[in-house]
Parts: C-alpha cells; structure tokens; sequence
C-alpha cells in the first residue's frame, strides 16, 4: 500500500513536432525527469534564454516517496525561479528543533537565529506543491518544452551531443542533444544505459515513513526522539506539513519484515502508540532502507547527472532534494555560458569539481547522522548511549548528539574564486552563496539583497563618496548606498563592506571574488576566471 | 611532533589510579563499561584537541 492517497495532479500526453520531423530535430538542452530537480534545471536554463525540452515518463504528479522539509538556500533558488514566495506562504515555516532521549527533552536548536533574510531556514511542503508549482512556472516559458510520458529508452553518444529514442503511448522517435542532463533520479535510466557503476554503502536498518491527516495543536518545530516509551528502544521523528497532515518516521531496525509492517493494521497500533489520545488517518505509508553512494564522475562526455540520479544520501538532515536543486542551479548558469560562447568548455567541469565537494559532505553528514541513530555494534552503542547519557547535563555531549545534521549550502573549495587579497571578516564567505541582508530601494521600500540582484555576473559596490564605477563588459553593478540603502547596516555587517569594498557574485549568487576598492582590471580578470576563459 | 603527554603528569600517580580503581568498585562489567564509555567522552572534550585524540586512540590500540 504504498500510495494510500491517489496521485493528485494530471497532465496530458501532446504530440511533440520532432515525432513528424522528417530528419532527426537536435536540441541544444534535454532534461531527463521532470522531478523537482529536473523541473528547476529546465527553468533555469529557460531564464538564462536557453530553449529547454523535458521529458519525463509519467503524466501524474504527487505519487511515491517523498521530501518535505526545503532549506533556506533551496528557497533563495526557488525565489530566483520565480516560485519562492508562493512555497512559502503555503508551507510550514520552522526553525525550531527539539531532541528528546526516552521521553526527556535533551534540548532544543534554532536554526535561524539572525533577522533580515527574505527566507526562513526551513519550510515543510509535500514535495507534490513544490512540483505542481515549479510545473505551473514551467507552462509560462515559451522556451520550455514538457513532455509528458516520454520515456527514454535509448541512449548514443555522439561525438558532440547525444542521441536519444523515447518512447510515447504513440510509439518510438529519435532525437538529438547537444547537452542531456540526467535527472531522474535514484533509479535512473541514463545511469543504466551508460552502464555506470553506482557504489557506496547499504544501509541495513528499515525505517516506517507515514504521513497523516490528523487535527493537532502540536508546535511547529522538528521533534525528535532516541528511544521514546512509545517505540522501544528506536528512533523517532515527527513534522508538520499543511493540510493539518503530519510526518511521522520510525525507525524499526534491520530485522523488521516490509511486507507485515506495511499492514494497515500494524502501522495505524505503531502510530496510535505516537499520536494517542489524536485520531488520525493515514495518507502514505513506506518501508525504506537507504544508500549513501554517488557515481564517481557527474559529467560523462555531453551527459551530465544532478541530484538523485548523481548521488544518493540518508534521509536525514533534508540533504536529498536540496542537494538536487542546488546541482541544478550550479550546473544551468554554467551551461548556459558555454552554449552562448560566454565561457570556455571547462566551466561545465567546474560543475562537477563543485558538487562533488558538496555530495561528500552531504554524504559524510549524512553517514555520521545514521551511525549516531544505528550503532553497528553493542560497543558503538555503549558509546552512543554515554553521548545520550551525558546531553543533559554537558553542552558538549548535546554538541555531539547527532539526529541529522540540517542541510546548509557548501563552501566550495572553487577555481573559479580568485583568492582573496585582503583579510574579510563578516558572514559572507568566498565560493558560497551570498548571506541575504535587508535592504531599502531607493524609493524606501524594503528589498532583500538577493531579490535585488540580476542572475548574471554582479558587481555589488558600497558606495565611497564618487559617483558609482562604470561596469565591466557582462557584468551588472548594484551601488549600495544609491540602488540599494543599507539602513540597517546588517549588509556592512554580513560582509565587512567598508566604503569602496566590491564583491563580484557569480550567476547563482556565489561570491567569488572582493576587494577593498573598485579595480576594473582586478574585476574584469576575476570575471574571465570564473567564466574559465 | 607528537602532542600527546605520555610522561607521567600526576604528582601522585598511585592516587589518580586508585580514583579509577574505587570509580568501577562493585560495578559489574557492563555498568564500568558505561562509566569507561562517558569518563572517554568527558575526558577526550577537556583535551579537546583532535590531534591528541587520535595518537591516544592509536596508542591504546598498539599497546597490549
């Protein structure tokens, strides 16, 4: 019963032109899944005016296992996409997180602590809203070509592109991509048919994932539970998402039997167990075990792999979908340079170089989250239960409980980034995304730095008496202090902005370069660099 | 250049092992392995120090 809840939204298949074309149609772009990391690929790429196909092999959205909790840097991305402030008024907001042992609470985290970012550091969304809307934005592109129950069935390399045979309730068709960006997923079928290896670790312990419908004034916050009395000896998890509907997730061991604890049965006396004295109704129910692995390479001549189809990892610290979108963002700029002539053939290996960083980390966080929640051994767990034992009474064992350590964007170690020459101190750190900061326009209405900026190359410059610097070639200027008034003064706190200080901000908001004063050489050499010209 | 202090530091060696000694007195094997597992953990943040940390892990090992 792994969809108790039928899929929720539909979509037709359309015959596509290229399954009349007389000779082989090619593409500049193909995006294989039309998951939410497929779907934010394709728009991007469709924003930075590369004309965009999509396939994918079903024409429903809102079945199968899914992710509810979307980071602060995955919303910054969205909002850039044109779908930020939708997802948000519609999802929970939380930033509240609380650890319990037994049925004591440990302690209690805020993962946002500091005012003046236009995102919160976590909504909770069924990942079917996030897809409905990041389709709906899709269908306003003109340049964005969807296609329903399209299944890849066929994949040839080419020397410059590749070529692929789908399948339709209409039969076969062929045609070609100069770039194919594989999106679909843990199970992909691209992986498959380039027959690349996909290794890393299996982890043993099975985990019951339920979502239900329940009328509860519960707080807003993250909860979790080492071996509460209501499930003996395991772990536990729960979180709200809208609709009054809630996730639960138990653990149950690696001995437990999937097929009897998916019994309707079994599973409403575990939750009734949770959730008692609350009535409730179960939506989804799933019995998973997880991976952490990812391909050795993400680029493979004109095929490059983002988000599940690339790397998997536990779900435990909201590190799967997130990761995804951000590979999205990192690779659309990137390719949208180099098919525009803008940047050399190396900046799509910087692709790789970047989120391969960031999957290890998203790997080595998330094995260290299930080795803390499933010791291997008797003594791992001696050890485990002396950090539990400890918690209450000594910040550092807290510091040391590990219940999933929450998905904050990478600091790449990037070549893209030309060293800094002077110390900065503040939040903004080289070759990470940029700390967002409150803002006024010049009409006094509030703004938000990362709003305000432009999704190309960006000189960001703090004012310094003269009249603002003339701007390299593909490069925007902002002038804080004339487009942008830092009221608040949180903007020259988060970067150390001293008058004349210049950051130079890649296309997905990364800072990669900054000086004290405003070098148009300085500038314009760092420029070629981070476009590998 | 090795960190770890592996020169005696007690001013009264006998006394320092006698507190251990009476810590796991009347414990049963499972119970000092507790007490073992959290005296780590306390002790190994007070050095605080990783380096130290691990030439203690790779000296227990080696030894027997």
């Amino acid at each position: 019963m792994n969809a108790l809840r039928k899929s929720i939204y539909h979509y037709g298949y359309r015959r596509a032109r290229d399954q009349d074309a007389e000779t082989v149609v090619r593409h500049p772009v193909v995006v294989v899944g039309a998951g939410p990391v497929g779907l934010a690929a394709a728009i991007d790429l469709s924003l930075r005016g590369v004309p965009v196909v999509l396939l994918d092999d079903a024409d429903r959205i809102g079945e199968g296992s899914r992710g509810i909790c979307w980071s602060k840097r995955t919303l910054e991305i969205l909002d850039r996409l044109g779908v930020g402030e939708r997802l948000v008024e519609h999802g929970v907001t939380w930033k509240l997180g609380k650890v319990f042992c037994g049925d004591e609470l440990l302690f209690s985290f805020d993962l946002l602590p500091e005012e003046g970012h236009k995102m919160p550091a976590f909504i909770n969304l069924q990942q079917f809203y996030l897809e409905k809307a990041l389709v709906d934005r899709s269908l306003e592109l003109p340049n964005l070509d969807l296609r329903w129950k399209n299944r890849v069935v066929g994949l040839d390399r080419l020397n410059d592109g590749a070529r692929l045979t789908v399948e339709t309730p209409e039969g076969r068709y062929r045609f070609d991509a100069d770039w194919l960006i594989a999106a679909d997923g843990a199970r992909s079928t691209l992986r498959g048919l380039l027959g690349l290896d996909f290794a890393g670790v299996t982890f043993e312990d099975k985990f019951l994932i339920a979502d239900v419908h329940m009328a509860a004034d519960f707080p807003t916050e993250r909860r979790f539970w080492f071996a509460p009395s209501f499930h003996s000896g395991q772990s536990a998890l729960m979180h709200r998402q809208p609709d009054d509907v809630w996730r639960i997730d138990l653990q149950l061991g690696p001995d437990a039997d999937p097929q009897a604890e998916q019994e309707p049965a079994r599973v409403r006396a575990r939750l009734e167990k949770v959730l008692a004295p609350h009535a409730f109704e179960l939506e989804w129910v799933s019995i998973y075990t997880f991976n952490c692995r990812r391909l050795d390479r993400f680029i493979h001549d004109r095929v490059v792999f983002i988000g599940d189809a690339a790397h998997q990892v536990s779900p435990f610290g909201a590190r799967g979908a997130n990761s995804g979108i951000q590979d999205a963002e990192n690779l659309a700029w990137k390719l949208a340079a180099v098919l525009k002539g803008e940047a050399g053939h190396t900046l799509i290996a910087s692709y790789e170089h970047e989120r391969i960083q960031a999957a290890d980390e998203n790997i080595g966080h998330s094995t260290r989250s299930t080795d803390f929640m499933s010791p291997h051994s008797s003594a791992e767990r001696r050890l485990r239960d002396a950090v539990l034992a400890l918690a209450p009474s000594a910040e550092f064992a807290r510091r040391m409980v590990n219940s999933g350590r929450l998905s904050v964007a990478t600091v790449y170690d990037s070549r893209l980034s030309t060293p800094d020459n002077t110390a900065f101190a503040g939040a903004a750190k080289l070759s990470a995304p940029l700390p967002d900061a409150p803002l006024a326009r010049r009409d006094g209405k509030p703004a938000h730095l990362l709003e305000s900026l432009s999704g190309g190359f960006e000189i960001v410059y703090v004012k310094n008496g003269n009249p603002g610097p003339p701007a390299p070639e593909g490069v925007a200027v902002t002038v804080i202090g004339e487009d942008l008034l830092d009221r608040q003064g949180l903007f020259a706190e988060r970067f150390d902005a001293t008058p004349g200080a210049t950051f130079l901000v890649r296309p997905d908001q990364h800072l990669c370069a900054r000086w004290r004063s405003f070098d148009a050489t300085a500038i314009a050499r760092a420029h070629q660099r981070a476009l590998q010209r | 250049m090795p960190k770890l202090a592996t020169a005696s530091r007690f001013a009264d060696p006998d006394a320092a092992y006698l507190a251990l000694v009476e810590a796991r007195r009347n414990l049963s094997d499972a119970q000092a392995a507790e007490l073992d597992s959290k005296l780590v953990l306390i002790l190994a943040n007070h050095v605080g120090d990783l380096d130290v940390l691990r030439e203690a892990i790779a000296l227990a090992k080696e030894s027997r």
